[in-house]
């Protein structure tokens, strides 16, 4: 019998020929042993193997017979070489004896608590044990080796260290994967252990993916640590709904409760990882949620059945100015639902996603470049560009595992990373990126200077969503891409904007990727949808509805998943609320539903079917994990609404049935080239920042040990800045605009000329609320004296 | 002590030794040792910075070493060989003997801080065993009544020399040594005749 | 009688044999500018002609070491020497160093300039002050006369040494553990290939050579590969340094031509100390299995120690008389092995581990007959399976002590007359 290994890979490699227990393989050069192996379903036993780790060979567990070699040797160090011979425990008794060998060793110290360990019963070492290893112990009289159990790594993660084996795998992902080596081994021989600094705890954004690879139950999860065994779960595919990474995860739930969340390996997006907030925060999903429809009234909110609840917001939009506004965290299907809603029963082109900072350059870049632009830049793109240009884009914070693929493919092929951005952050240096800092609003100008590094090689512009807070970047990103011919892709920081762009959720743009002022987009989009005509006006974005409302010029808002303290006119927003009738459509409540009419309760993500589209422009469909839940989706009840006024607004609500229909609209004609837009920069010292991954966002309320975890909330200034303005490292410094004052710790560091940066939404530093100012506006500062702890 | 801008200047003479930064970080921590007393919080931190580390990359590698000590060590540090050769040639009786004296044991300090007790590993001098060191100069050919001078004469404060090295000086001191600076002790004798009976012998062979 | 050669020692009896003037008064620094005529890849034939095997235990050929480095690769190149000597028994590096600095710092510049190496490091173990000075001012005074630096005698040969120090890590004399160690590291070993020739300090091309080694090649060089060779067997060439210690009368070091038997070594040495004849003897430290009074005429080489079970190592031979106690010598070396065990790997950490605690027992007259056993098993566990050849080491004093000693071992055993 011969295997040949079915990988893509084997197309273009070169193919060798070995021989694994009297099998004949064939497999890629540079294939290891255990790698082939598994190919032929023979699981050689392992620890400190992994996949996406380098080789250490250090735990010996996997040691294999080759013929010709007098010792045995570790099957996950060795590729597999033309005309090897290799024996596994299955054939060569000498190999079967080794592994026991190392199995009884791992065993001497490891204790006797499977049964009150989290890892018990979906435990490699456990398992191995039953499997490779001897059935009693020669250690009976022997004396362990103990430790304080357990100790805090960080406030997530906790160790017991007479658990470990020394396998090295969570300290070598730190080290390499994360680029975060502050998890380390310790000590030496019998004694080594893992550990931290002294001063310092397992400072990562990725930390919790070292649970998910100790082999034992060493290292253990805060939240989960001794609240269900693995056969008491039930494990669902999900994806994560916290940015437009993408990632595969899996949710465990016991009884109707999430117990917890893992990575999944998709090897085209997340590979095996995923990021804490990821992986922690779900809590979000079961506090504060609305129960029941609520009505306001006399300024109070009541009860109200669902009939009664669906006529009152009805009659409230009927005939009305209305608007339509959708936060990030809509699956696709129900985006698509709310773009044909505003369309077809409010007949308008209000609507607009972005609630944050935005732009008409950016909604016309969005239109004409994204829109419909399918799988043009991928993860495995990343992986094998020459140079990749991150532009308003700190992937760490804002998409962290773009991170992770950036970093890969610079340790892995050379991947050289260009970042344009207005301060350093510590994901630059694991990326050894080269930084060019620029003020907000001149970024374009030290983008199009790039030009020359990126011609005549295999290059990729990555933008973000900061980009829309500074006029002329967008336009300047995409001349770069022209010019260059570099691919263009934009990573939006919410799950669901790509999917919001591809439904059609701005006032100039039709699903599918179809352009609101194109006829015949808006004809095929009408005869989709069965109705004569669409509204041809092209619509107000978020801030322009506000400024509406408040101008008597809007009646009514239909609102799903915004909060309004996302925009620095938070309070024209909700002034604008206040005035107009706002139906809600929430699952929490929220800082829209205090301005509500009337609140219709839908359900989380994790209760709900559908896909979001990451921000490659993959479709990334999950089905509901809380499969037992009554609640709707916000696509059901805008179905509800509709019936309620008569209007045939879909013939099936369901997220399948949704889907299609907007497959069907898929348009891949090329649109025109955007407007250029010329730049604005604000004179004198101005606002930067970004949102960090831990911080007071709204989907990880309730996650304590999360919290933990989030980096201090500092503001950077460079030298010249400091001086400039008076102010001293590590004193305070108080910000001042015209909505209000700041005042948070001050550090001198690589940060862009007359720029002030901090972060956007953390504990101690949400300028947008106190400052009603966002990014690239004008703001003074002064020394505010000693920061005492 | 404090950790000084000359002692940052001397980690970074240290570093320039090197084509990469973090090849100094073992004589590093031995300076550190040598104005700390010990591997300190303040002395990893400052390593940390200097061939910019975590403190825990610092804290795994000086962890990993034995002569990088977490505890304050004394004014003097005595290690007695309990190898084979040299325990078995009276390293034990030496142990013993000088460890009940003391009241102390393995890594441990005496009370006023003047004796640190280490049972050490071979020292390379098994020709001259059984062996101690004093702040790590060779005490060859000890016995126990040698042993107990030793100790008295340290803590006496009566000038004691090595038997193939210089006057024993503190822990501190040596420990600077040790990181690489020059002392002027380089040329007390270091020959003895163990070290000559091979070329004496051949000198009589006529060889 | 096989002969004793002075060559590293000849002149220790001198006060200033630590010195450059010492040095150059019988010569120093001549062989360097004979190197200089022979080219770099003479000089590596000539090592290779006169048959140096490498003195830090593993006896790999020194010729054969250079000459996998790699040329024209547009690497660095770098030297590191090996002056981690810690192994039990071994004690001739130290002293070679304390007392004939200069021959190792020659031999530094010969192998650099052989392998195309503008950097060396020598890694001195820190635990001992003094060879520590000697080198710093050997090469120091080297500098001074410009035998180090940039374009050394006007060959354009640029060279810089650093002397390092150690902080307490046996394994460090790996030579793998001791690059990691001279990165600033934690002293694992590394997994090779890559091997330090292709990929070694700063991931380029490196030789890690024993101090006795590099200090060996100026004399090489300067008298040549044939003179050398006139001393030893065909397969064990030349003259080495033999630190002979223990229950001799007079321990020290006699410099001898390879092929020297132990019984010779013990002659020279006065004798035994007592009437009380030899008990076993170790021939090369810790790591390799122990030999007995039928072994006293085997001869020193590679070669012969193979084909008694046991290895020539270090050539440091530790002797012991009949008043010692076989079993305490091991219970000691098992525990060296596993306070210095890097924690790497499974088999050396944890077996070492395993092997203390039956050894105890056994000490403290708890043990049973069937700990004999499971001694030896687990020796066989570690053996051959472990990371480095560490582990290799920890697996060899129990198996020849049983071979030769069981009914020692045995007698210390539960119910045991």
């Amino acid at each position: 019998m011969t295997v040949t290994a079915n990988s893509n890979a084997s197309n273009q490699t070169e193919l060798i020929s070995a021989v694994i227990d009297g099998i004949e393989i064939r497999v890629p050069k540079g294939t290891l042993i255990i790698r082939a192996a598994e190919q032929l379903g023979n699981q050689i036993p392992r620890f400190c193997d992994h996949p996406s780790l380098a080789p250490v060979a250090a735990c010996r567990m996997c040691l294999v017979e080759i013929d010709g070699m007098p010792k045995p040797q570790p099957s996950c160090a060795i590729a597999l070489t033309d005309g090897m011979v290799v024996k596994t425990q299955q054939s060569s008794e000498v190999a079967a004896q080794a592994q026991a060998g190392v199995m009884e060793f791992l065993l001497l110290n490891h204790p006797l608590d499977c049964p009150v360990c989290d890892k018990g019963g979906e435990c490699p070492l456990q398992n191995q044990a039953m499997t490779n290893g001897r059935a009693e112990s020669r250690f009976e009289e022997g004396t362990k080796r103990l430790f304080e159990k357990p100790i805090n790594i960080n406030s997530e993660i906790l160790l017991d260290r007479e658990r470990c084996v020394s396998c090295a795998r969570c300290t070598r992902f730190a080290d390499e994967i994360a680029g975060d080596p502050t998890l380390e081994l310790l000590e030496r021989g019998a004694h080594q252990q893992v550990g931290t600094a002294d001063d310092r705890p397992f400072e990562s954004y990725f930390g919790g993916n070292t649970i998910q690879i100790c082999p034992v139950g060493a290292l253990t999860s805060a939240t989960y640590r001794f609240r269900s065994r693995p056969f008491d779960l039930i494990s669902h595919n999900t994806i994560c709904e916290h940015c437009s990474s993408g990632c595969s995860t899996r949710t465990d739930v016991r009884r109707g409760k999430i117990m917890r969340r893992l990575a999944s390996n998709d090897p085209e997006v997340n590979e095996e990882w995923n990021c804490d907030k990821g992986r922690f925060a779900f809590t979000h999903t079961v506090i504060d949620r609305i129960s029941t429809p609520l009505i306001r009234e006399n300024g109070e909110l009541r009860a109200a059945s669902w009939p009664e609840a669906i006529s009152f917001a009805a009659a409230g939009l009927k005939g009305k100015r209305a608007g339509v506004l959708t936060g990030g965290r809509l699956p696709q299907e129900d985006a698509y639902a709310f773009a044909r809603f505003a369309r077809v029963v409010l007949n308008t082109n209000n609507l607009d996603f972005r609630n944050r900072t935005s732009s008409d350059e950016e909604a016309e870049f969005l239109a004409n470049h994204i829109a419909g632009s399918g799988l043009n830049v991928s993860y495995r793109d990343l992986e094998t560009a020459d140079v990749v240009v991150l532009v308003a884009f700190e992937p760490e914070n804002e998409s962290p595992i773009v991170q992770l693929r950036l970093r890969k493919a610079v340790r892995n092929n050379k991947l050289k990373v260009i970042a344009v951005d207005s301060a350093a952050a510590p994901g630059h240096e694991k990326l050894s990126a080269e930084l060019h800092l620029a003020k907000p609003g001149t970024e374009a100008a030290a983008l199009s200077a790039l030009s020359d590094k990126l011609k005549g090689r295999n290059a990729i512009v990555l933008v973000g969503e900061r980009a829309a807070a500074s006029a002329g970047l967008l336009s300047a990103a995409v001349a770069l891409s022209d010019a260059t011919a570099a691919k263009l892709a934009w990573v939006p920081r919410r799950a669901g904007e790509r999917g919001a762009v591809e439904a059609g959720l701005l006032p100039n743009l039709l699903p599918g990727g179809r352009l609101l002022s194109d006829a015949t987009d808006r004809a095929a989009v009408a005869a989709e949808w069965n109705v004569q005509q669409l509204p041809t006006a092209i619509g107000l974005d978020q801030k322009g509805m506000v400024q509406a409302a408040n101008a008597a010029k809007l009646d009514a808002f239909l609102v799903a998943g915004v909060d309004v303290t996302d925009v620095a006119y938070h309070d024209d927003f909700k002034a604008a609320l206040a005035k107009t009738f706002v139906v809600s459509l929430e699952p929490h409540y929220s800082s829209v539903t205090d301005y509500a009419d009337v609140i219709l309760p839908v359900g989380v993500i994790t209760e709900r079917e559908g896909s979001f589209v990451d921000w490659e422009g993959r479709e990334r469909s999950f089905t509901a994990a809380m499969h037992q839940s009554l609640a709707l989706s916000d696509a059901r009840v805008l179905h509800l609404i509709a019936n309620e006024l008569g209007i045939k607004f879909a013939d099936d609500a369901k997220s399948a049935a949704l889907h299609k229909s907007l497959t069907e609209l898929k348009s891949t004609t090329k649109k025109p080239a955007m407007t250029k837009v010329s730049a604005v920069e604000s004179a004198g010292l101005v606002l930067a920042g970004l949102r960090q991954l831990i911080d007071n966002g709204s989907l990880q309320n309730g996650e304590a040990h999360l919290a933990a975890t989030a980096r201090e909330a500092v503001a950077k200034v460079n030298a010249k800045t400091a001086a400039d303005h008076g102010l001293i490292d590590g004193n305070l410094v108080v910000l001042e605009a015209p909505g209000g004052t700041l005042v948070i710790p001050v550090e001198i560091a690589a940060v862009a000329d007359q720029t002030i940066w901090l972060p956007l939404n953390s504990d101690g530093s949400t300028p947008l609320i106190n400052l009603g100012i966002t990014i690239g506006d004008s703001v003074s500062v002064k020394d505010a004296g000693a920061y005492v702890v | 002590m404090a950790i000084t801008e000359q002692f940052k200047n001397e980690l970074r003479e240290l570093i320039a030794r090197y084509p990469e930064p973090r090849s100094a970080l073992l004589p590093m921590l031995h300076l550190v040792q040598s104005v700390e007393g010990y591997i300190t919080q303040a002395g990893i931190e400052v390593c940390a910075a200097e061939v910019g580390l975590t403190t825990a990359e610092v804290s795994a590698v000086a962890s990993f070493y034995t002569m990088f000590k977490r505890y304050p060590v004394g004014k003097h540090h005595l290690g007695v060989c309990v190898n084979s050769m040299c325990a078995l040639k009276g390293g034990d009786a030496i142990w013993n003997r000088i460890s009940s004296d003391l009241g102390i044991g393995h890594d441990e300090t005496t009370a006023d801080g003047q004796i640190t007790l280490e049972r050490i590993e071979c020292q390379a001098a098994c020709t001259h065993a059984p062996v101690m060191t004093a702040n790590w100069e060779f005490m060859d050919d000890m016995d126990e009544t040698k042993a107990v001078k030793l100790v008295s004469d340290l803590q006496a404060g009566v000038e004691v020399r090595s038997t193939r090295g210089p006057k024993i000086r503190t822990f501190k001191e040596v420990s600077r040594t040790i990181a690489g600076f020059d002392d002027g002790e380089v040329d007390e004798p270091a020959i003895d005749d163990a070290m000559l009976v091979g070329l004496r012998a051949a000198k009589k062979e006529g060889n | 009688m096989t002969k004793l050669v002075p060559n590293l020692s000849a002149h220790w009896d001198e006060a200033d044999s630590h010195t450059l003037t010492g040095y150059q008064r019988h010569g120093g620094y001549t062989a360097m500018k004979k190197a200089f005529e022979l080219g770099e890849d003479g000089v590596i034939a000539e090592v290779k002609e006169s048959g140096l095997r490498g003195r830090g235990g593993a006896g790999f050929p020194t010729g054969m070491k250079w000459g996998f480095v790699p040329q024209g690769d547009g690497k660095p190149h770098y030297l590191v020497v090996n002056a981690d000597e810690s192994e039990p028994g071994a004690c001739k590096d130290i002293p070679l160093m304390m007392l004939n600095p200069h021959s190792l710092i020659e031999g530094v510049i010969i192998a650099a300039y052989a392998i195309r190496a503008n950097y060396a490091f020598i890694y001195i173990r820190g635990e001992t002050p003094h060879p520590i000075r000697r080198v710093r001012q050997a090469v120091a005074a080297a500098y001074e006369a410009k035998l180090l630096g940039k374009n050394i005698l006007g060959t354009g040969f640029d060279l810089e040494v650093v002397v390092h120090s150690g902080a307490g890590a046996y394994i460090c004399g790996e030579e793998t553990a001791l690059l990691d160690s001279l990165e600033g590291r934690r002293g694992q070993p590394r997994l090779k290939p890559p091997f330090p020739a292709v990929a070694g300090l700063y991931a380029s091309p490196t030789v890690v050579n024993n101090v006795e080694t590099v200090a060996s090649v100026p004399a090489i060089i300067k008298n040549g590969a044939a003179w050398y060779k006139s001393f030893g067997t065909e397969k064990s060439p030349g003259i080495k340094l033999f630190a002979v210690s223990g229950d001799v009368l007079r321990p020290g070091i006699f410099e001898a031509p390879l092929g020297i038997t132990m019984r010779e070594l013990i002659n020279y040495a006065g004798g035994m100390v007592s009437d009380r004849p030899v008990k076993f003897f170790v021939p090369g430290g810790s790591s390799v299995p122990l030999l007995t009074p039928e072994h006293l005429d085997v001869p020193l080489t590679y070669e012969d120690m193979a084909a008694h079970g046991t290895m020539l190592g270090t050539g440091t031979p530790m002797v012991f008389d009949t008043s010692r106690s076989v079993t305490k010598a091991v219970v000691r070396w098992i525990e060296f092995y596993k306070h210095e065990s890097c924690g790497k790997c499974t088999p050396c950490r944890e077996g070492t581990y395993f092997m203390v605690d039956i050894l105890k027992r056994l000490e403290k007259g708890k043990g049973e007959l069937a700990d004999l056993d499971l001694l030896v098993d687990i020796s066989a566990q570690i053996s051959g399976r472990s990371f480095c050849a560490l582990g290799d080491a920890a697996a060899t004093p129990i198996p020849a002590a049983l071979k030769y000693f069981r009914e020692e071992f045995e007698s210390k055993l539960v119910g045991a007359k």
